[in-house]
């Protein structure tokens, strides 16, 4: 059956076998290297396609529809023309901080992939304490926006920072208080053990009504944390041109454009793994035929059905609900979203010792 | 292998801690601090203290050091718009970072001990610590959290708005 801890068993017996450990190390951190960054361009297209694509059947049109069958090579179009532009540096600018912004981004959203198990026993770091580790390296992302602001000179890319730094910092508290409902429930901070948790029944199932609130508070704390409509002050077109990233031409604008999407795949994959269950496929309680067929279906397709189908969510929020004001979004985040979380945090330790769950 | 990354952290924190007095805008000081905070943070994986860097992580870096980038590219310091300094005001900081200086010369100098011991492999884990945080360093623990509740109190109370006298 195919199955990704399989193929990599199967390259890992290989390189030890052919050459000395430390060089087959080598060979592996290369290739992971190189699957993250492939991982990326593939998200990158697919996830820029998928949105028009939404976008317009959210509208009755019809999207992209001219390069390639259906207009499915549209993306790629648009990856080669950003590719062939200059990419320019404001005079200014700062022009060190101005190039590295991009690249603490990036490097920010690759370092997230390290704990994500995207199939059965398929992880790349299993660390202790993997979802503090997602917390503590998304919290660095803000640091390259505030960056890429600031240095750009100009009061539009000073604002969307600021604002998006606001909303990033803000939103983090209910995203991690979210987190830790599950982490109480699960009683593991590894993702491995959180997802091993939910063999029988995913949390959102078994949790109750503690992890159905936070699952809500989650979604909504994401896509404000990834700066998405409508959550999207940061980059308000009608207000601030484009935020953040106003001077940014070229490649260098591409990364921030890329790493916005990659950022809505890892929190999606983040909160299919915590509260539905990341690779477990879907079981019902003892139908056996069922659980049978279901365990067919490979683990990674589950993964990235779920992650999709979240992905899909928060698109669809995007086309759905207007921007917010900033007072708003502040109010939203301080008065409701944050007073609920903590409320629910004692719910799920309530539920936790009392042991009421599945 | 080991040693060699540790004076390499070692090296990079110096060097980002001195740039942060260095540097002539204090963007970049801020910068180089948060620098600084992950090579710190760089320590306390060598130490198996995963959780420690962790929280050190998203305490320091992601969140006081964004409010002080904030505050910074907000008030737009630069060169020209530097406060002038009385001599009085330098010779008090000399004075009050020589005393800080001792302080930590203090501390450090009874740590010798520490140095020598190897780090335990479970040091770091939440289950230790949260042990350790919640039993015998229970009352220093709960006086810290109340310490931070006043000043969060303090803080909301100056950000308050004044109450508009109402007027026919």
């Amino acid at each position: 059956m195919f199955s990704l801890n399989s193929i990599a068993a199967f390259v890992d017996a290989w390189l030890n076998s052919t050459f000395s450990p430390a060089t087959a190390l080598a060979f592996q951190f290369i290739i992971i290297g190189l699957l993250a960054i492939s991982l990326f361009a593939v998200l990158g297209l697919v996830l820029v396609l998928m949105e028009r694509k939404v976008s317009a059947y959210m509208q009755i049109r019809l999207g992209p529809n001219r390069v390639g069958p259906k207009g499915s090579l549209q993306t790629v179009a648009d990856t080669l023309k950003l590719v062939s532009k200059e990419g320019l540096t404001p005079a200014g600018a700062d022009k060190f901080l101005f190039n590295l912004a991009p690249f603490i981004v990036m490097i920010a959203a690759m370092m997230l992939l390290a704990p994500i198990a995207f199939a059965r026993d398929f992880q790349l770091w299993d660390i202790n304490i993997g979802v503090l580790y997602i917390t503590s390296v998304s919290s660095m992302a803000v640091i390259g926006i505030l960056i890429a602001g600031w240095s750009s000179n100009n009061k539009y890319s000073l604002l969307g920072a600021m604002r998006s730094g606001a909303q990033i910092v803000s939103y983090e508290l209910s995203a991690g208080l979210s987190v830790i409902t599950i982490v109480l429930l699960a009683g593991s901070l590894s993702i491995s053990e959180i997802i091993h948790s939910q063999a029988d029944g995913w949390w959102i199932f078994k949790g109750h009504i503690p992890a159905l609130i936070s699952f809500v508070i989650f979604i909504i704390a994401v896509t404000a944390e990834t700066n998405r409509a409508p959550f999207d002050l940061a980059e308000a077109e009608s207000e601030l041109t484009a935020g953040f990233h106003t001077e940014y031409s070229g490649m260098k604008f591409a990364l921030f454009f890329l790493a916005e999407y990659i950022n809505i795949f890892i929190v999606c994959a983040i909160g299919s793994i915590l509260f539905l269950g990341g690779w477990m496929p879907f079981h019902i309680g003892n139908w056996a035929a069922f659980n049978h067929i279901m365990d067919y279906i490979p683990s990674s397709l589950w993964f990235f059905g779920k992650t999709f189908f979240l992905i899909f969510v928060i698109m669809w929020f995007r086309w759905t609900f207007p921007r917010l004001r900033i007072d708003q979004l502040l109010n939203l985040e301080w008065k409701y979203l944050l007073p609920i979380g903590m409320i629910n945090l004692l719910l799920a330790a309530a539920v936790a010792i009392g042991g009421w769950h599945f | 292998m080991t040693l060699t990354v540790f004076y390499l952290l070692s090296a990079l924190s110096v060097f980002s801690g001195l740039m942060v007095v260095l540097s002539r805008k204090a963007v970049h000081s801020v910068l180089y601090l948060v620098f600084c905070f992950f090579t710190i943070a760089g320590h306390y994986l060598m130490l198996n203290a995963q959780f420690l860097a962790a929280v050190h992580v998203i305490v320091y870096a992601g969140a006081i050091m964004v409010l002080f980038l904030f505050v910074i590219m907000m008030l737009n310091l630069n060169l020209a718009a530097e406060a002038q300094k009385t001599p009085w005001i330098k010779i008090s900081a000399v004075i009050l970072s020589g005393l800080m200086l001792l302080v930590l010369v203090a501390s450090v100098k009874g740590a010798e001990e520490l140095s020598a011991a190897q780090p335990q492999n479970d040091i770091g884990l939440v289950k230790n610590i949260g042990n350790i945080l919640f039993d015998k360093y229970l009352l220093p623990f709960e006086l810290i959290s109340l310490l931070l509740l006043s000043a969060m109190v303090g803080a909301v109370l100056m950000g308050r708005k004044e109450p508009q006298p109402q007027n026919e």
